[in-house]
C-alpha cells in the first residue's frame, strides 16, 4: 500500500492561490465604475465574439476576467440561476446579492475540492434606483466576496488601475466622463502605443439608470466613439 | 454540464413539477376569447377583447390577452386561462434566456418554433379540455415585414398571410377582416379594422366583449414595427372608438366593404 505525500494545508491552498493568481495576471483586466446615469462596465477586449460582459438580468450585469470556458460556464450558470428565480417568484426577487452568494459558493468550493481551482475574477454589479442604491460584488478565485463601491477593477493589474481610477473618479460622473477615465486607466497599464487603445479593443455595456425592465445595454463601436469624444 | 439555450429545457429537467397543473371540472376553467393579428407594409398590429368567462359566467371584464413576447414580437392567447398565462410567461423567458445566453435573439422562425415545443409540452392536459391556443405576431428584420403564425393543441405552427384570428370569436373576425383587409402601409388602418373585427366577433359571441365605454376597458391593442414593441396608449385607442362608435350609429353593422 503506498502512502500519499503529507502537504499541509497552509501549503496546498498557498500552492493552489499561487496558480489561480498567475493565471489571472496573464489576462486584460476589466473596470466597473457607478455613474449618476448608471453602471458602467468596461473591458479591455479586442474579439467582438468572446465577451467578457454580459446580461444577466432586467438590473443586473456580468464581467470576468481569466479563462474564458471558466468564466463563461459561471455566466450560463447565473442566468439559468436568475431566470429560475424570476420565473419562479418574481422578478423583483432576483438579487445580486443571491447570485454573488452562489458565485461564492461554486468558487470556493472548486478551490478548496476540486482538481485545480478556477482561474476567473468576477463582478457582479446591480442598478438601484440611485447611486446610493447600486451594488457591486467582486468575487476572486477562492470564492472570497467583496462590497464595492465607486469603482471596482479585476484582472492582471487591478490593483494599479484601481489608483488610478482613484484619482479621477467622482460619483457626480456622466458615462462618457467615466468611461474617459475607465479608458485611461485600463491605458495606464498597457505597454503597447496608447493611440492604439481605440474603441474596436474596447468592450462597453451600461446598465442605464434611466430606463425600466432590462436596462442593460451592449454599445457599438459607434456608440463607443461618440461617447468618447463628447467632454 | 449541457449547453443548451432553453430555459424551458432547463426547468423542465430540473424542477418539472414546475410545469404540470392538474384541475377537475373544465366549465369551471376561466377561458379567454378573440384575438386577431393584422399585418400593414412593415409591421403588424395585434388585439385582443378583454373578457374571461367561466361557464355562462363574465369571470373577469378586464383581464389581458395580449402581451410582448420579446422585443420584437406580441403573443395572444385564447383558451383556458391559466395555462394561457403561464405558457405567455415561459415563453418570454425562453426568448430572453436564449438572447442572453447567445448574446443575440433567435430568428423569428426560430421563436415560432420555440413556442411549437411549448404547446406540445402541454398536449396531456389539453386533451383533458384544458387547452391554451396562442397567436404569434412578430416583426422580420430581414423582410422588414410583420408575421403572423397560429398554432394547434399538438403544437402545429402554420405561418398566416396578412391576418388571423384565434378564440371563440375567431370566425366572426376573421369574416370581418376578410371585408375589410387591404395591404397597406398605414398601422393606424390596421389598428381600426383589427378594432372592427373584435366589436363584430363581440356581438357573435357572447364569451367576447366589445368596448366598455362607461368604464374605459377597451381591447389591448399592440403594434410591433422596426421600432420594436409598442402598446397602444388608452387615449389613441378611445379616439378610434369613438369614430368606430359613431360610424356604428349610423350603421350598427359597421363599414360596407368596398366593391369593386
Amino acid at each position: 500500500m503506498s502512502v500519499p505525500f503529507y502537504v499541509s494545508p497552509e501549503q496546498l491552498t498557498r500552492d493552489r492561490a499561487d496558480f489561480a493568481r498567475k493565471g489571472i495576471s496573464r489576462g486584460r483586466s476589466v473596470v466597473v465604475s457607478q455613474s449618476s446615469e448608471g453602471i458602467l462596465l468596461v473591458a479591455d477586449n479586442p474579439s467582438k465574439a468572446l465577451h467578457k460582459i454580459s446580461e444577466i438580468y432586467d438590473r443586473i450585469a456580468f464581467a470576468a476576467v481569466g479563462k474564458y470556458n471558466e468564466f463563461e460556464n459561471l455566466r450560463v450558470s447565473g442566468i439559468r440561476f436568475s431566470d429560475m428565480r424570476g420565473f419562479s417568484y418574481d422578478r423583483s426577487d432576483v438579487s445580486a446579492r443571491s447570485l454573488a452568494n452562489a458565485y461564492a459558493q461554486t468558487m470556493g468550493t472548486a478551490f478548496t475540492d476540486a482538481l485545480k481551482p478556477l482561474e476567473v475574477e468576477l463582478v457582479v454589479a446591480q442598478l438601484g434606483q440611485k447611486l446610493a442604491d447600486d451594488e457591486i460584488y467582486k468575487l476572486t478565485f477562492d470564492g472570497s466576496l467583496a462590497d464595492e463601491h465607486g469603482y471596482v477593477a479585476i484582472g492582471g493589474q487591478a490593483d494599479e488601475i484601481s489608483q488610478v481610477m482613484g484619482q479621477s473618479w467622482k460619483s457626480t460622473m456622466s458615462f462618457s466622463k467615466v468611461l474617459k477615465a475607465s479608458v485611461e486607466a485600463l491605458g495606464s497599464q498597457n505597454n503597447q502605443d496608447q493611440q492604439n487603445f481605440d474603441a474596436l479593443r474596447l468592450e462597453v455595456a451600461i446598465l442605464d439608470r434611466n430606463k425600466s425592465g432590462r436596462t442593460f445595454r451592449r454599445l457599438t463601436v459607434q456608440q463607443i466613439d461618440t461617447l468618447l469624444k463628447t467632454s | 454540464m449541457d449547453f443548451s439555450s432553453s430555459f424551458y429545457e432547463h426547468l423542465r429537467q430540473t424542477q418539472g413539477e414546475r410545469l404540470a397543473f392538474k384541475k377537475d371540472g373544465t366549465d369551471q376553467i376561466i377561458h379567454g376569447t378573440t384575438i386577431v393579428a393584422v399585418a400593414f407594409t412593415g409591421g403588424v398590429v395585434m388585439a385582443g377583447d378583454r373578457r374571461a368567462t367561466m361557464g355562462n359566467y363574465v369571470a373577469q371584464n378586464d383581464i389581458e390577452k395580449v402581451f410582448p413576447a420579446d422585443d420584437f414580437s406580441a403573443i395572444g392567447i385564447a383558451g383556458s386561462a391559466g395555462i394561457a398565462i403561464e405558457l405567455v410567461k415561459l415563453f418570454q423567458v425562453e426568448l430572453e434566456h436564449y438572447e442572453k445566453i447567445e448574446g443575440m435573439p433567435l430568428s423569428v422562425e426560430g421563436k415560432a418554433n420555440r413556442l411549437s415545443v411549448l404547446l406540445r409540452g402541454n398536449l396531456g392536459l389539453a386533451m383533458e379540455g384544458l387547452a391554451a391556443l396562442p397567436l404569434y405576431a412578430a416583426y422580420d428584420k430581414n423582410r422588414n415585414s410583420g408575421r403572423v403564425f397560429s398554432y394547434d393543441i399538438t403544437g402545429g405552427r402554420y405561418e398566416e398571410h396578412d391576418y388571423f384570428a384565434v378564440g371563440s370569436g375567431s370566425l366572426f373576425a376573421r369574416a370581418s377582416l376578410k371585408k375589410m383587409f387591404e395591404p397597406i402601409e398605414d398601422s393606424n388602418f390596421a389598428i381600426q379594422i383589427a378594432l372592427e373585427a373584435i366589436y363584430d366577433a363581440a356581438e357573435e359571441d357572447s364569451a367576447t366583449a366589445g368596448p366598455d365605454m362607461a368604464r374605459n376597458i377597451y381591447p389591448v391593442v399592440v403594434k410591433v414595427d422596426s421600432q420594436g414593441f409598442e402598446k397602444i396608449s388608452q387615449e389613441a385607442l378611445a379616439n378610434i372608438l369613438t369614430k368606430i362608435l359613431k360610424g356604428r350609429k349610423n350603421r350598427p353593422d359597421g363599414p360596407i366593404a368596398r366593391h369593386s
